[in-house]
């Protein structure tokens, strides 16, 4: 088999194992639960029969193992188990299925992930690519100092200030990213401007850091100064002799990057009260709604895991040494 | 250059020497020479620090009294205002400097303790138990900190030690990885062979060969990762699933007064009321930052203006 | 060779060039004329630090970044490089000025082919057209003796070995068929045999197209083949500059005598006695990568032994098995007698304190956060137990005892020079009171001066405290300054071993006999001896 084909296979197999490894530990939280648990969520009043009930409804009763295999297997087919909340202490069951819930707001959240991308790849690109030719220029004196404060601000920070100045003093755009399913696109983009806004400028500060010192790096490397002393002018340094070794090193700062931006999207959900499935999470933890928080859980997870794993096989199918083998 | 011998003498051979200054005043050379940045990074360190020891004597209310008026604007009592049950926010602020910043340093000290304890024996064993401490650390930072911690305080519920532990937990995970990474370079040098070679034992070598070499990096790494923490528990208690009240904490306290934003064409200075906590936040995450990155160029010896 | 009567190629007047470290600008260059005429090929000679490098670039018009031309001119035929633009210098750059790197595996593109960049610049300019460039560099390769030349360009750089790579970086340079090329330290990085094809295919092709070439080096030898004209430096200035057979037979100054000082030492043998030491027909692998195959070695009581062999030869791991680092698969290490146990951790603190181990790069073998005082102290205080003011005293005493002085105490490693930091590891090994101390290259990363310097403390260690040492070295010339008895190792297996004069006189075993041809003579025509002789295929005389 070719090398290149077999490293991606095995990256690929490596990616899921993580992501059944993540998926046991995602679930061995519900077996962690203390005893009493079905009487916090139930109510002070809650009958025996009902927590009975409930606890074996969770199937505690049962081994752990069979549990996982019932739970993954629904998992499978899309059903992500039922909601703890609308249930209470009379037994009467007025709970949702967790894929009802979490649907539209993913839809939502992976809206406001991609136009927060669309935006903040290039920008931090071409911000970190100009700022490491330029190295050591005013331009990237500012730019590096600007991005250190900006890593150093929590997100809500960063989203009170343009709630601040963009939403209230001058009203610019709405504070409240109240997006609805019926919604145009057009006015869709219009609520979402303030959060991915603020998720922009986080993201764009640490990429733009990123990609800098990965290029600083490449453009250290001998073959580098081997190519000027060949008489290549900058614009062929850069196209002929870099791009084709960076590719692995931007695929990974931007997946990273990317997974940076899965987390903080959930404070700045919270904070512009978007309906996105950060938010649904906090408020899952807040009520200890177990099987919501397992299931947004395991869809943060994921994407971490797909987005890491997409760099590394970016990086394999572009390193030469795979692709030439020996 | 106008060495014009050629007898070799090992003693007279050239070589640029130091002159050897005692530990303080290398320190205050250093402090002199250090970049504007740096110190203002520790000036703001060594402010926070006074906040949070003398807090008692300098706040002037007591953290949780509730006093009569919520809400209260700015004034000469009260400096900036009250809170919505009527505590003074100013006493609060400085009160949460001490409950913030405690709480973040316990838990990255736990985080070293367990990280940097685990990662330097895992580089040193490169056996076994390096591959299962690796493979473990891989899934676990497979999840995303923020995410995984939610998901453990919806588990265990939200109490100070829950949050410690779990975040001390999750973030000795990157120690862990750091901390091998430095080891294992160090561990591979010819002094570290040598010391084999001449019969020390593992406890020696881990104290007195490795250790004094992989501190610098893991200093500059410990301001990294309190700002990393107090960053995590800070976003956890303005999620309201982090620290819990009466418990003064900036987190928190950004979460209580947020919705005061709202009136900034009325009050401005209400509206800005929630953006100190927050700005405290920041400012301290930038004062560490500026301080580790200028330790960390100091350290690696690193000169990328070159 | 000689040329002097054409017209003069590159003239570089007073020639100043900084660098920038520790916050100012520190002179690297201070002041350097050179004048290379067309054809001429001049050999630039130094040190470490000398400054011959940025030198050679310079000739160029080129500085590394952190660098900067202070004063003097350059004068590139009508081409003032110090004033050119940036743009007028790219079209000389690759053209008709052109450079071959010291590491050719770094140097080149990982991800275009081997014949893509050696035509580039050609087909850039306008030289050639894509077709006739190929052609002209499968001639190269052919020309420069590279295995397969019509296929060798399609590979990639990581697919090719270090020797070939070079040869294929020489040829990239010769392509476009330059005025100039600058040859920064080729050799360097390669073994010795490897080096002496290298260096017959080079200098071949130089000859062939009459190119003006600058060759930079710090290996006497080499550059004596190469060169037409020796200009020596040191300290970023000029000491002499001679035609090479002058340079070699009627030096002016002492320093550039001084260049090939470990060649001057010589050692009278002393006669075998009890062996101290022996390596009883030893196997050895990492992993399942045999690494030694059978072998036995002996080492007499107060003799030195040397190792010689090139990178691959099993040498070091030699060393790695006696010192119980790594335990053998079949065979023993046997110590006065008595076998020793395999591992490390079987062995007794008196088994350890007797054989002890200088390593070749001082820097790491020595921990930067200890003073020169805590690192000798401590093998006083683990084997000798002594403590407090005894071992202050005795510390003081080794470091008279080599050469250092008191004021060393409180220094650390990294106050210390190249040399300085190889006499200290010698102090913590003689501190052991040790029977045998292995030397593994300890002089390969030292200045020619600094290397003499450290063989005669060897030698005088060993008349007055009769350590027995087995030297481990790819170089000939320390082999034959201190040993007694040779052993000649290559791809784990032990070839040869016997008395020096035995070993170093024919005849020889084929590959003794490669090893020690390929060895750069300070003659100026052995290169031309050799070429004859590898063409006759006979034996040659060695010298």
């Amino acid at each position: 088999m070719h090398p290149v084909l077999s490293t991606v296979l095995k990256r690929l197999m490596l990616g899921v194992l993580t992501l059944f490894m993540v998926s046991v530990v995602i679930f061995c939280a519900v077996s962690m639960l203390p005893g009493d648990f079905g009487q916090a969520v139930l109510g002070q009043s809650a009958t025996e029969d009902a927590v009975e009930a409930f606890r074996q409804e969770l199937g505690l009763d049962r081994p752990a193992a069979l549990r996982y295999l019932d739970w993954i297997g629904a998992l499978a087919t899309g059903d992500l188990g039922t909601s703890f909340s609308g249930r209470s202490s009379s037994g009467i069951d007025r709970s949702r299925p967790v894929a009802e819930l979490v649907a539209p707001r993913l839809a939502n959240t992976l809206f406001l992930a991609s136009v927060t991308a669309a935006i903040a790849v290039p920008l931090a690109l071409f911000l970190g690519i100009t700022s490491a030719l330029w190295r050591n220029s005013l331009y990237d004196r500012l730019a590096s100092a600007g991005t250190l404060v900006t890593i150093s601000f929590p997100e809500f920070f960063v989203a009170y200030i343009l709630i601040l100045f963009l939403g209230t003093l001058w009203a610019l755009f709405p504070s409240l990213a109240a997006v609805e399913p019926e919604m145009a696109l057009g006015e869709r983009l219009y609520k979402s401007v303030l959060p991915a806004l603020t998720l922009t400028l986080v993201i764009v500060a640490h990429m733009m850091r990123m990609t800098r010192a990965a290029i600083i790096s490449l453009l250290a490397s001998p073959h580098i100064e081997m190519a000027r002393l060949a008489g290549e002018s900058p614009r062929r340094v850069i196209l002929r002799h870099a791009l084709p070794n960076a590719w692995a090193p931007i695929a990974t700062v931007i997946a990273f990057n990317l997974a940076y931006l899965v987390v903080g999207v959930v404070v700045v959900e919270v904070v512009f009260v978007y309906p996105g499935v950060g938010q649904l999470m906090v408020d899952a933890v807040s009520s200890r709604d177990i099987p919501v928080v397992q299931a947004c859980a395991l869809i943060f997870a994921a994407a971490y895991i797909l987005l890491n794993l997409l760099a590394d096989v970016i990086g394999i199918i572009t390193n030469p040494r795979l692709l030439h083998p020996k | 250059m106008t060495d014009t011998s050629h007898t070799y003498s090992a003693a007279a051979e050239a070589g640029r020497l130091r002159i050897r200054r005692t530990r303080w005043q290398r320190l205050q050379l250093e402090l002199m020479k250090a970049p504007a940045s740096a110190k203002i990074g520790l000036s703001i360190i060594l402010f926070y620090a006074a906040m949070a020891l003398f807090a008692p004597l300098i706040a002037p209310y007591g953290e949780a009294e509730i006093l009569p008026q919520p809400y209260a604007p700015w004034s000469a009592e009260h400096w900036l205002g009250t809170d919505q049950i009527g505590r003074d926010i100013l006493s609060r602020l400085i009160y949460g400097a001490r409950n913030t910043i405690g709480i973040a340093l316990l838990t990255t000290l736990l985080a070293f303790a367990i990280g940097g304890g685990l990662g330097l024996m895992a580089a040193i064993s490169r056996g076994w138990l390096d591959q299962i401490l690796s493979r473990g650390v891989d899934v676990v930072m497979a999840i995303p900190s923020l995410i995984f911690a939610l998901m453990l305080l919806s588990v265990f519920g939200s109490s100070a030690a829950s949050l410690i532990l779990i975040i001390a937990l999750l973030d000795s995970t990157r120690v862990f990885r750091l901390t091998r990474a430095v080891s294992v370079n160090v561990v591979v040098m010819d002094y570290i062979e040598a010391a084999r070679v001449r019969g020390e034992g593992l406890g020696w070598i881990m104290r007195r060969e490795i250790l004094p070499n992989i501190l610098p990096p893991l200093v500059a790494e410990f301001g990294l990762r309190f700002c990393f923490v107090f960053l995590t528990i800070a976003s956890l208690s303005f999620l309201g699933v982090g620290i819990q009240p009466p418990t003064a904490d900036w987190g928190s306290m950004v979460r209580e007064t947020a919705q005061l934003i709202q009136f900034a064409k009325y009050d401005l200075s209400a509206a800005i009321t929630p953006l100190i906590p927050a700005g405290a936040i920041a400012m301290i995450t930038v004062g560490v930052n500026f301080t580790a990155d200028w330790f960390l160029h100091k350290s690696s010896g690193l000169r990328d203006e070159q | 060779m000689s040329s002097k009567t054409q017209d003069v190629l590159l003239e570089m007047r007073d020639v100043r060039i900084e660098g920038f470290s520790d916050e100012h600008w520190n002179p690297i260059v201070k002041g350097v004329d050179l004048t290379l005429h067309r054809g001429e090929v001049l050999g630039l000679i130094g040190e470490s630090g000398a400054g011959k490098s940025t030198l050679g670039l310079a000739a160029m018009g080129f500085v590394r970044a952190g660098c900067r031309i202070s004063g003097g001119s350059i004068r590139f035929g009508d081409t003032d490089l110090r004033t050119a633009s940036e743009a007028e210098k790219r079209r000389l750059w690759g053209t008709r000025l052109t450079y071959v790197a010291q590491s050719a595996a770094a140097s080149f593109n990982p991800a275009h082919r081997l014949i893509t960049q050696t035509a580039n610049a050609a087909i850039r300019e306008g030289l050639f057209s894509a077709s006739e460039a190929r052609g002209a560099a499968r001639g190269l390769y052919q020309a420069m003796s590279l295995p397969e030349p019509d296929q060798i360009g399609l590979r990639y750089p990581h697919q090719v070995s270090g020797g070939q790579l070079q040869r294929v970086m020489t040829a990239m340079a010769m392509l476009p068929q330059p005025d100039l090329i600058v040859f920064d330290e080729p050799t360097t990085a390669l073994d010795v045999t490897t080096q002496a094809e290298v260096l017959l295919a080079m200098r071949r092709i130089v000859e062939q197209h009459n190119t003006a070439a600058i060759y930079i080096t710090h290996d006497l030898a080499v550059v004596a083949q190469m060169a037409d004209t020796i200009k020596v430096l040191r300290h970023g200035q000029e000491v002499e500059e001679a035609p090479a057979r002058n340079m070699l037979s009627a030096p002016k100054e002492a320093y550039t005598r001084s260049l090939w000082s470990v060649r001057k030492l010589e050692k009278v043998t002393k006669p075998a006695s009890e062996t101290v030491l022996a390596v009883d027909s030893v196997d050895a692998a990492y992993g399942t990568v045999k690494v030694l195959d059978d072998v036995t070695i002996r080492l007499p009581r107060g003799r030195t032994v040397s190792i010689v062999g090139e990178s691959g030869s099993g040498k070091s791991t030699t060393a790695r098995v006696i010192m119980g680092l790594l335990p053998p698969r079949r065979g023993q290490v046997v110590f006065e007698g008595s076998a020793l146990p395999p591992g490390l951790k079987g062995r007794s603190k008196q088994q350890l304190r007797r054989i002890q181990m200088i390593y070749q790069m001082a820097d790491t073998a020595m921990n930067p956060r200890h003073t020169v005082g805590e690192i000798i102290r401590r093998p006083l205080e683990f084997y000798h137990g002594l403590t407090g003011a005894a071992a202050e005293a005795r510390v003081l005493e080794l470091l008279e005892q080599i050469e250092l002085g008191a004021d060393f105490y409180d220094r650390l490693p990294s106050e210390l020079s190249g040399g300085q930091k190889q006499r200290v590891c010698i102090a913590r090994a003689l501190a052991a009171e040790p029977d045998v101390i292995i030397c593994d290259e300890v002089t390969s990363a030292l200045d020619q001066i600094v290397q003499e310097g450290i063989l005669r403390l060897l030698m005088r260690l060993q008349k007055e405290c009769g350590i027995s040492y087995l030297f481990i070295t790819h170089d000939i010339a320390t082999v034959q300054a201190i040993s007694d008895e040779i052993v000649v190792m290559h791809k784990g297996k032990v070839v040869e071993q016997g008395p020096k004069e035995e070993i170093l006189s024919p005849p020889h075993p084929e590959y003794t006999r490669l090893l020690l041809t390929s060895v750069p003579e300070m003659d100026p025509d052995w290169l031309t001896r050799l070429a004859a002789s590898r063409e006759a295929g006979t034996n040659p005389a060695t010298g």
